[in-house]
């Protein structure tokens, strides 16, 4: 093994006295996209188990689109979330249980029940304009005792300057850590190093900054060494990249790189790799790629959960999934419109068949 | 109330002189049935008074207590001020007879979406016009449920950022549970769910609606498309932007749909234009809405 270098915290200070950063592994709520909601609860006993014994601090379980999202939208759930939150309750030992909710999507009675099944980290996610519709909630989870983390989506869609204004809404209304979200995959490093920088100077002692990367410009480790750099002090992966679009940043590679740059995360190296091949790996369907489709959604800065939704309308329509992808991008579709997907192809499909219609003359 | 001159217009106020009271001003001011003749406000230097002085309409910044003490009252007042402003006010305009259009989210009255339930409330004394993504959306549920059994049904609302007001980002969750009880009770549903999205894009995004219904596997599909058409059709009567974008979509059970087969229905709201800009489709259909209830309303007055 090669030798480890000395870590020198950035200005933000460590996360805590045993950790430099906390991990949050998302592969029971962002990798429900690539599973199509169909986790069962043997998927999440497994997971959360191998993912727990390898010291990952925190595991975030719940439908890819947050409480509430089993619907027709974004797919139905095959178990309910509220009964996976709690086997991962009941199967973690050391890991705090975390759930994801969009306002306008879940309500604050998924919130109480979350709470109510074990959950102890609400997440609390909003378009990167639109923090102030997540007020109530982050006041709600305040109020029963939760630890709060915010999440500004789509934050390349921004300016640095707005998303720390963005943060602010959200410190102010009680979230604990605000995230700079790449849903697209669609941030270079020095994108990266802007945003965070901007929410610690805007944030201060007051809320601490988090960075949730995605794969699909291949960028997920690098972007989050950056944003640790940048005084980041907590940080999303997926073990095995099961996650949305080319998956997330995967934990055991990022692990293993903070091994090396001596910053202390508190995952067993060894262990989370074991869990990414022996465990996670059996319950993915597929590798989550960095294929033409994903690749164009952070080359055209599209929300990665849309790739599945992307497949299977072209697949539906007979129309091709990447212009879908690119027509979602040029209409600035935000994290929640997969309908807008199907209006997407269906307009593909009367071009092409006017267009056939054409040569036919 | 002066029934006997059946040419007479039923006499109104609007009560809240923001952006929403303004653009109803101009829809009342078409209206064959209906003669807006005060705005009322409660701050002197109000842009929305001010130009419904210029509309020609009486329009007071001393509130309610004005309006109610004036020697001819209106017969009816649409309320676009808060739920807590309305909740007050509410039992006075029921003492003096006034019949109210509710456009908070208060809920004092029963809901109402036109084409699937107003006729039922014509007696009532107040009744209330829901959401906006609940009068987009409702008709739709209404128009799968009167032809087949609707055991769940979903809306998905988009609107832009900039349509959407502090009241509504305060409280979302008010919009989402409200949106769905609609869909069960007004609609017909058996459950109800209701999705809101704000897509900040500029130029800002005209809103659109998805509407999802389980419907049983062997539907008479082409009796729920006509059924979709006649009653999309009869909202454009009163909301002339609201079409369907592309025939409805129907789909074979499948896991990722719960089993269930399933219509969708996509819709494009654009507004009028009136006051609010036309991409506020979520904000005139609510506008458009409020007046053709109070045009029903004026109409039992003239009978």
């Amino acid at each position: 093994m090669s030798s480890v270098r000395t870590y020198t915290p950035s200005a933000r200070g460590t996360y805590s006295d045993a950790l430099d950063i906390r991990i949050t592994d998302s592969s029971l709520r962002d990798g429900s996209h690539a599973k199509r909601h169909q986790f069962t609860g043997e998927d999440v006993r497994n997971i959360v188990g191998a993912l727990d014994g390898a010291g990952v601090p925190v595991i975030e379980v719940t439908h890819g689109d947050g409480l509430g999202g089993s619907s027709f939208n974004y797919g139905f759930s095959k178990t309910p979330e509220q009964e996976l939150i709690k086997i991962a309750v009941d199967t973690a030992k050391q890991a705090k249980i975390a759930f994801l909710m969009l306002p306008g999507l879940g309500v604050k009675d998924d919130i109480r029940a979350a709470h109510g099944n074990g959950g102890s980290v609400c997440r609390i996610a909003t378009h990167c304009t639109e923090a102030d519709i997540s007020v109530q909630h982050f006041g709600l989870a305040r109020e029963m005792g939760l630890e709060t983390v915010g999440f500004l989506m789509m934050a390349h869609s921004t300016t640095p300057e707005n998303l720390a204004k963005q943060a602010r809404i959200m410190a102010d209304a009680g979230c604990q850590c605000v995230y700079v979200v790449d849903s697209a995959g669609a941030m270079v490093m020095d994108d990266v190093t802007d945003r965070v920088a901007a929410l610690v100077a805007e944030l201060g002692d007051d809320a601490q900054v988090g960075f949730h990367g995605h794969e699909n410009l291949g960028l997920g480790v690098g972007n989050s060494v950056a944003a640790v750099r940048a005084g980041a002090l907590q940080i999303d992966g997926s073990t095995r990249r099961l996650g949305a679009g080319a998956g997330n940043t995967p934990v055991e590679a990022f692990a293993a790189v903070c091994q090396k740059m001596g910053i202390r995360t508190g995952v067993d190296v060894l262990k989370i790799i074991d869990a990414a091949e022996d465990v996670v790996r059996p319950v993915m369907d597929d590798e989550c790629l960095l294929d033409r489709m994903s690749l164009m959604m952070g080359h055209a800065g599209v929300y990665s959960s849309f790739l599945k939704h992307a497949y299977r309308q072209a697949e539906r329509y007979g129309v091709s999934g990447a212009q879908i992808l690119l027509r979602a991008g040029e209409r600035r579709l935000v994290g929640g419109q997969e309908d807008q997907l199907i209006d997407i192809a269906l307009e593909l499909a009367a071009e092409s068949s006017q267009s056939q219609h054409a040569i036919i003359k | 109330m002066k029934h006997a001159d059946p040419v007479r217009k039923a006499t109104a106020a609007i009560v809240g002189s923001g952006n929403i009271g303004t653009d109803l001003l101009y829809k009342l001011q078409r209206s064959a049935h209906i003669e807006p003749r005060w705005m009322i406000g409660v701050d002197p230097a109000s842009e929305g008074l001010a130009r419904a002085r210029k509309l020609g309409v009486e329009a007071s910044h001393e509130g309610v207590d004005w309006l109610l003490s004036q020697d001819e009252k209106p017969d009816i007042v649409f309320e676009a001020t808060s739920a807590y402003v309305h909740r007050a006010n509410a039992p006075r305009y029921r003492e003096l007879g006034i019949k109210a259009v509710d456009l908070t989210p208060a809920a004092v009255g029963p809901a109402v979406v036109p084409p699937a339930n107003l006729t039922a409330h014509l007696d009532e004394d107040n009744v209330n016009m829901i959401t906006c993504g609940g009068q987009a959306t409702i008709p739709m549920v209404y128009a799968v449920s009167r032809v087949v059994p609707v055991a769940y049904a979903e809306i998905v609302a988009s609107v832009a950022s900039v349509s959407a007001g502090p009241g509504t980002r305060a409280n979302i969750d008010e919009f989402t549970r409200t949106t769905s009880r609609g869909i069960e009770e007004i609609g017909g549903a058996r459950r109800g769910k209701a999705i809101i999205i704000l897509n900040p894009a500029d130029p800002p995004v005209i809103m659109r609606d998805t509407v999802f219904c389980a419907i049983p596997e062997d539907a008479d599909r082409e009796a729920i498309i006509a059924s979709v058409k006649q009653v999309a059709e009869d909202v454009a009567a009163y909301v002339p932007g609201y079409r369907l974008r592309t025939e409805p979509q129907f789909d074979e059970p499948s896991a990722m749909n719960g089993g269930m087969a399933r219509v969708a229905i996509f819709l494009e709201v654009e507004g009028a234009g009136d006051f609010l800009p036309p991409y506020a489709g979520n904000l005139d259909i609510m506008t458009a809405a409020a007046t053709k209830v109070g045009e029903e309303f004026a109409k039992g007055m003239q009978a």
